[in-house]
């Protein structure tokens, strides 16, 4: 692959170099950027043909946009399709029958708009607006939208992702790269240059740590998985951590095959290997590292054979993948969804930063990047939270974090407000708001719980393109979001900042702009000054309530007419650290509370959470649970991604169902042929817990003791009422997994990880949506305990000390909790090298 | 003049971009194709010299007899869709004999052309 090779190849009249808008015989096409919906985690350049009618009849990548160079993914693709859809919402609906019957009036967005508006005010006064929940999920453009309405319009703390015990998303990797480096962390990749690959000052990486996640299928948090391959023809190499076999693991010098939930003791190893074998960067330690004696000391006795034992890996290839890491020039960690859904989640960010930290890989060329978003746009979570009344920010739900004096993250924690759904207690949630979430089908753990839950919830308002299994079961009203060819929005998730440019319309779909400007003028009308949605986004990219604003010039119209995209030059810097970019002091250093790289970690000692990498073996494993894993032969892994859907969407879509028709639990072939399972057939994967269907995929890159299924699926075309809810409970993973089940801090899940056994479905067999919704499930919970399943429970009330010191803790935090929307990120750090003690 | 495409297939992944790149393009239905992705494996070579415990993953494009190489496009000058789209970047078009310079044996290479 020779990137100046192909920009010299392009023609670039044929693809209208420099014109953002023009005419193509009857079609008018646009340059622009698609961000969801549907969704994904990227925001690729497109350019986008409209017929004279107004409608969208063509798509395909931009290749002069350098951040795909043209390329797209299946999905995009498919894109005309996805937005002429027949299922698509056209209009907004209130509930006519009852809940779960798919009975629906259709109304006017004036009469939406007034019921929402009663409602709400109603709830203000009567109940506060803490008890209104505000759930959206990943991957949709409403990052900074939502909250924003949430806090300024709704003004309710209690923003979150409802359901998604322990943060187990992304979160606990950025707080963790926080801590220890000041800021956030994405492997070089030539990403940050506008030049790209023929980046004067790029250079690519000799090795890629590829560790808990497939990027060329989840293409996960604004990172193209494919930059990867592009690097490999240019000579990088691969190390592959996965339990299961990837493309990338196939063409890697070392495949680890890992056991699920077990990363971090594997990131150890590879640290004591290099310390112990002397491979670390010693220069970089002297000069910018903080705590390197404590690592050392930490990561003695837990050699490479220790973890070979943990992980189930040979212990050379461990000692071998450690040396080649630490021995390239550029060596990067390209990590993933992994490392939060296991307790070790905070753990194994810290090996794997510390990795980073050892070997001097940090902000070098090819190595791991210090990162921001472009032009420092957005900031952070929780976007004008600190308009929120005080007295109803206190009643945001934070039982998760193990800090006293700031809450470790911005968004409210998922199961005190579970708790809260299921015992009024502190208060009785009076309204749910879902947008870009679809619970029952994806994030929501123990779905069939959720489901008893959101049932108590009074009303329940639910925006969406398409009516989904949720909105069927829980909505009191639909509103029918536009798709991203259908709005202005601005985004930046690392650089380059982009604009998307609306093209066309859909029947009555609004934005996600549009609606929270619309409501946000009826509700709180003097937050909303904004005339439309441009402003809205200008007033994003340009100032944000900001002293000092953001670093961005310029405004909507500038944007687009630029192309859709402007690269910031401060990421595109390297050594950022060495030349004073990194604090607001202007000195040399990284953003943390020492200024330094921190192996030994503040930010982690005040949350109350283990300075040092640590393990922890999964709560229901071959090890913890032997007797149990005779029983139930299987640990079952889950969520791998596919090309075709990003989470839950994508279903409808008959191409994308062409290519992958069903729901893949993957076998090795040998552990089929014990249960006489075939290639193809409906099974049963069943844990203590529940059960759930999907097709067996014999695949020989799994070992014989893992299953690996696959999440977020529900069938469009099947009957919409219950008991089926388009089949969201028969093959649902969330049938088995727990809420409240978090690793230290409250931070992390241990989803990826559980025990189940198999067997084949025969005709007859009671299907789970029946089960759940018509029969009340499973009933391995007990509603208004604050533990996962009926096991935890018992022990629990037996007095198991370690629950009920979390139980404590959590009630604890809840009762002390900051009162400063501001007070997070560097500040807490700094309070807490004021403050903490070091726990040494 | 031979117009043809050339595959790095070593670094081909599976991603069906180019089959529904191509799918749109020519509007084909359910279960048609103008290029398909083929897959081997995976396998682990247990006895071939050199490569014992070796995977073998390899996806390779096929093209159909529905393939024009976008006529119409590269007469404007644009890429084929299948090329454009191409996440691995492991796709050419161009004249044949300028293709093949690249196969330089250093990675998989396939040269494909169509009936004119």
């Amino acid at each position: 692959m020779d990137y100046q090779e192909f920009l010299d190849s392009i023609d670039r009249k044929a693809y209208h170099e420099g014109e953002w808008r023009w005419q193509e015989g009857d079609l008018t096409v646009t340059r622009t950027n698609h961000w969801s919906p549907p969704g994904c985690h990227n925001g690729c350049g497109v350019l986008l043909s409209v017929d004279k009618d107004g409608k969208l009849v063509h798509i395909e990548g931009d290749p002069l946009a350098p951040f795909n160079g043209g390329k797209l993914c299946m999905r995009c693709l498919d894109m005309v399709e996805a937005v002429n859809h027949p299922d698509r919402l056209k209009y907004p609906l209130k509930r006519a029958g009852e809940r779960g019957e798919n009975k629906w009036e259709r109304i006017t967005w004036d009469e939406a708009y007034d019921i929402i508006v009663e409602k709400v005010n109603w709830i203000k006064e009567t109940h506060g607006s803490h008890t209104i929940i505000f759930d959206h999920g990943t991957g949709r453009n409403i990052g900074w939208q939502l909250p924003l309405f949430a806090s300024t319009a709704l003004e309710t703390p209690n923003v979150c992702n409802f359901g998604f015990t322990g943060f187990a998303c992304y979160l606990p990797r950025m707080i963790g790269a926080s801590a220890k480096m000041g800021e956030m962390t994405i492997i070089d990749v030539s990403e940050t240059h506008e030049m790209r690959y023929a980046a004067d000052t790029f250079r690519r990486p000799d090795v890629i740590m590829v560790w808990g996640n497939e990027p060329l299928k989840a293409n996960a948090d604004g990172f193209l998985g494919h930059w990867i391959v592009e690097c490999m023809q240019m000579g990088s190499k691969i190390i592959s951590i996965d339990p299961r076999l990837t493309w990338l693991g196939s063409r890697a010098e070392y495949f680890l095959q890992v056991r699920p939930g077990t990363d971090a003791a594997l990131g150890i190893a590879m640290l004591n290997t290099i310390i112990n074998e002397d491979l670390v960067d010693h220069d970089f330690i002297d000069k910018w590292g903080y705590g390197y004696e404590q690592l050392v000391e930490s990561v003695q006795g837990k050699d490479a054979d220790w973890a070979a034992e943990i992980c189930g890996l040979d212990a050379d290839d461990i000692r071998g993948a450690a040396r080649l890491y630490a021995t390239a020039e550029s060596a990067s960690i390209q990590w993933g969804l992994a490392f939060e859904q296991q307790l070790s989640a905070l753990g194994v960010t810290a090996a794997a930063c510390d990795l980073m930290g050892v070997t001097g890989n940090i902000d070098n060329p090819g190595g791991n990047l210090l990162i921001k978003c472009a032009f420092d746009i957005e900031k952070r979570y929780g976007l004008g939270d600190f308009k929120i009344p005080r007295e109803e920010y206190a009643g945001k739900m934070t039982l998760s974090a193990g800090i006293e004096s700031s809450d470790i993250v911005a968004c409210a924690a998922t199961d005190p407000l579970l708790h809260a759904v299921e015992t009024g207690d502190p208060f009785q949630p009076q309204m749910l708001w879902i947008e870009s979430a679809n619970p029952l089908a994806c994030s929501g753990m123990d779905a069939p719980r959720m489901y008893e839950a959101m049932n108590k919830i009074p009303f329940i308002v639910v925006a969406d393109p398409f009516m989904t299994p949720t909105a069927v079961a829980h909505a009191d009203i639909v509103l029918p979001v536009a798709m991203s060819c259908e709005r202005n929005a601005v985004r930046t998730w690392w650089t380059p900042a982009r604009s998307i440019s609306k093209c066309t319309s859909y029947y009555e779909a609004k934005s996600d702009e549009q609606i929270i400007l619309d409501l946000g003028k009826r509700l709180k009308p003097e937050n909303w000054p904004w005339k439309d949605d441009k402003e809205l986004s200008t007033w994003y990219l340009c100032d944000q309530y900001a002293e000092g604003g953001t670093r961005y010039e310029g405004d909507f119209e500038e944007l687009q007419a630029r192309g859709g995209y402007k690269y910031d030059p401060w990421d595109a810097e390297y050594y950022k650290y060495e030349k004073g970019m990194c604090r607001p002091d202007g000195q040399p250093g990284f953003d943390t509370a020492t200024g330094r790289f921190e192996f030994w970690s503040w930010g982690y000692n005040h949350w109350g959470v283990d300075p040092m990498p640590y393990h922890i073996e999964p709560k229901d494993s071959p090890v913890s649970t032997p007797e149990k894993f005779k029983e139930y032969p299987f640990i079952a892994t889950s969520g791998g991604r596919s090309c075709e859907f990003f989470h839950s969407e994508h279903r409808q879509l008959e191409t994308m169902r062409e290519f992958h028709p069903y729901p893949l639990v993957t076998i090795h072939p040998e552990a089929a042929a014990e249960y006489g399972i075939e290639d193809g057939d409906w099974v049963w994967i069943e844990s203590t817990h529940g059960r759930c269907r999907q097709k067996a995929f014999l695949f020989p890159g799994i070992k014989k003791d893992t299953i690996h299924m696959e999440h977020a699926w529900w069938y469009p075309e099947e009957e919409a009422a219950e008991p089926s809810l388009f089949g969201v409970f028969d093959s649902n993973i969330n049938n088995m997994t727990l809420n409240f089940e978090t690793g230290q801090g409250g931070i992390g899940s241990g989803i990826k990880s559980f025990l189940a056994r198999i067997y084949k479905y025969e005709p007859g067999d009671q299907m789970p949506g029946e089960k759940v919704t018509r029969e009340g499930g499973w009933g391995d919970y007990i509603v208004g305990v604050m533990a996962g399943d009926a096991e935890s429970a018992a022990q629990a009330a037996e007095g198991n000390a370690k629950l009920m010191k979390q139980l404590e803790d959590a009630k604890r935090v809840q009762a002390m909790k900051v009162e400063d929307a501001d007070m997070q990120g560097r500040n807490a750090l700094i309070y807490a090298k004021e403050h903490g003690e070091a726990a040494e | 003049m031979t117009k043809a495409i050339l595959i790095n297939y070593e670094y081909c992944t599976g991603c069906h971009s180019c089959e529904v790149a191509c799918k749109k393009e020519l509007d084909l239905p359910k279960g048609e194709f103008g290029i398909k992705v083929e897959e081997v494996g995976p396998f682990q070579f247990t006895t071939r010299p050199g490569l014992e415990g070796t995977w073998e993953w390899t996806y390779m494009p096929v093209i159909t007899q529905a393939c024009d190489l976008c006529a119409d496009r590269t007469a404007e000058g644009k890429m084929p869709m299948c090329v454009q789209h191409c996440q691995a970047w492991c796709m050419y078009y161009g004249e044949a004999e300028d293709l093949v310079k690249k196969m330089d044996g250093k990675t998989r290479w396939s040269l494909i052309t169509v009936k004119e």
